[in-house]
C-alpha cells in the first residue's frame, strides 16, 4: 500500500492534512476542483460548468474509460449509488458503444500493440545487420 | 485593455471562524490565484474566503483558452488547492468549485443570501470532516508482461510463430482472469471501506497521464470520514491490502471534503 501525504504530519494529530503543494498527483487535485466542490449558483460572472472543457474532460475521463472498458470495468456506470454520475457520463458512454464482448475487443488491441512491438523490432534487427 | 478585476472563490465557511468575537484566524500570510492575497467576504453569518482576479487571465473568455493549457491548469489548481487545503485545516469550510469568479463582493454577497440555509445545511453535512481517497490498481501480472521484455525474448526469437503465439494465447487468457479476479477485489475493497465512512463516492478510473501508473486502475473513490478516524480508516486501508494481493492500493488524504461538497454536483 502506498500512503500519499506530506512527510511529518501526522493526519490523526492534525486532522486535515491533504496532498503537499507540489508533491500531490495532479490527477487527484483536477478531479476534485474541476469536478467536485461546491457550484453556486446566482450572479456568478464565470462558472465552470458554462466552459466547455473538451480537452480535459477527453484527458480526465474518456481516455481512463477506454482503459476501464479494455480491463472490462464499467461497474460504477450502473451501481445506483452512483446514478447522478452515471447520467452524466450517458454522452461520452453512448459514443463508445456498448460494451457487449469487450474482452474480445480488449484482446485484439492487445495483440495489435504487441504486432506493432514486434514490428519496430524486428525493424531494428534488421537495420542492424 | 483591462477587463476588470474578479472575485474568485476558493471556500465557504460559517462567518465566527474568520470574524469571531476570539478574533478569528487570520489569513493574511495566504495567497491565492494570481499570487492576490486571500481576504474574507462576510455576509448572511457566511465567509467566502476569496481573492480579486484579473478578469483578462481569469475572465470567461480567458478562462476558456486557460484551461486547456494542461500547464497553466496545473499551477491554478493547485494554488486553489493549496487555499482550499490551508483554510480547511484552520475551520470546517466547504470547497468551492474552480473557476467560480464573481463580479465584485455585492454578487458574492447576494450569492450568499439566497442559498443562505442549503450552505449551512452542507457545511454542517460535511464541515469538519475530511475525504479519503482511496486507488486499486491491478497489481503487475508476470503473464500479462509483454514478450519482447524481459527473459521471455530470447525463447520467442528461438521458436516457430506458431508456438509463440499459442503461448501469447494461453499468457492472455491467464490475464484476463486474474483482471476478473483484480475487478472483484476492487469492489469488496469498495464496499468494506464504505461501510466505515459516512459517504461514499467513486469516480471513473483516472487516466494512466494523470494517474502516471501504468497499471489498469479497478478503483477510484474518495471516502468522507470524522477527521478523528483517520487512524482506524488508514488501518482499514491497510487491511484490505494485505487481504487483496492482486491489488496494488493506494491512499491519499486526508484532503478537504470536495467529493462531498456539492448535493447533486454531478452531470449538469
Amino acid at each position: 500500500m502506498t500512503i500519499s501525504g506530506q512527510p511529518g504530519t501526522s493526519a490523526t494529530q492534525r486532522g486535515i492534512a491533504g496532498g503537499g503543494r507540489s508533491s500531490t498527483n495532479l490527477g487527484d487535485i483536477l478531479e476534485r476542483v474541476l469536478d467536485k466542490g461546491l457550484v453556486i449558483a446566482g450572479d456568478i460572472q464565470v462558472n465552470l460548468l458554462d466552459i466547455e472543457l473538451l480537452t480535459i474532460k477527453l484527458r480526465l475521463v474518456i481516455a481512463s474509460l477506454d482503459t476501464a472498458r479494455e480491463v472490462g470495468i464499467n461497474w460504477w456506470e450502473t451501481d445506483p449509488w452512483l446514478n447522478a454520475e452515471a447520467a452524466g457520463r450517458q454522452a461520452v458512454r453512448s459514443k463508445h458503444g456498448d460494451g457487449d464482448g469487450r474482452l474480445e475487443e480488449g484482446d485484439v488491441q492487445e495483440l495489435k500493440d504487441e504486432l506493432g512491438r514486434l514490428r519496430g523490432r524486428i525493424k531494428e534487427l534488421e537495420s542492424g545487420r | 485593455m483591462s477587463a476588470g478585476t474578479g472575485v474568485w472563490a476558493y471556500a465557504i465557511t460559517e462567518s465566527d471562524h474568520v470574524t469571531g468575537a476570539g478574533g478569528g484566524s487570520d489569513l493574511s500570510w495566504l495567497t491565492g490565484v494570481g499570487g492576490a492575497q486571500v481576504r474574507a467576504v462576510t455576509c448572511s453569518g457566511l465567509t467566502v474566503l476569496a481573492s480579486d482576479v484579473n478578469l483578462d487571465e481569469y475572465g470567461e473568455a480567458a478562462l476558456r483558452e486557460n484551461l486547456e493549457n494542461l500547464d497553466w491548469l496545473d499551477e491554478v489548481a493547485r494554488l486553489h488547492h493549496y487555499v482550499v487545503d490551508a483554510t480547511a485545516r484552520l475551520f470546517p469550510v466547504l470547497p468551492v468549485r474552480l473557476a467560480t469568479v464573481y463580479g465584485g463582493d455585492a454578487a458574492v454577497c447576494a450569492s450568499l443570501a439566497d442559498h443562505r440555509e442549503q450552505l449551512l445545511d452542507a457545511l454542517r453535512r460535511v464541515g469538519g470532516r475530511v475525504e479519503w481517497g482511496v486507488k486499486a490498481y491491478a497489481a503487475a501480472d508476470k503473464a500479462e508482461a509483454a514478450p519482447d521484455q524481459g527473459e521471455a525474448e530470447p525463447a520467442a526469437r528461438e521458436s516457430s510463430g506458431l508456438a509463440y503465439l499459442r503461448r501469447r494465447r494461453d499468457q492472455l487468457a491467464a490475464g484476463r482472469e486474474a483482471r476478473t479476479a483484480a475487478v472483484s477485489g476492487a469492489q469488496a475493497v469498495h464496499a468494506g471501506l464504505a461501510d466505515k465512512a459516512t459517504a461514499a463516492v467513486v469516480r471513473p478510473p483516472q487516466s494512466a497521464q494523470l494517474s502516471k501508473v501504468r497499471l489498469p486502475m479497478l478503483l477510484n473513490a474518495a471516502y468522507l470520514l470524522d477527521a478523528s478516524d483517520g487512524a482506524n480508516f488508514t488501518a482499514a486501508v491497510a487491511a484490505e491490502a494485505t487481504a487483496h494481493p492482486e491489488l496494488r492500493i493506494e491512499l491519499t488524504g486526508p484532503w478537504p471534503p470536495y467529493s462531498f461538497a456539492g448535493e447533486d454536483d454531478d452531470g449538469r
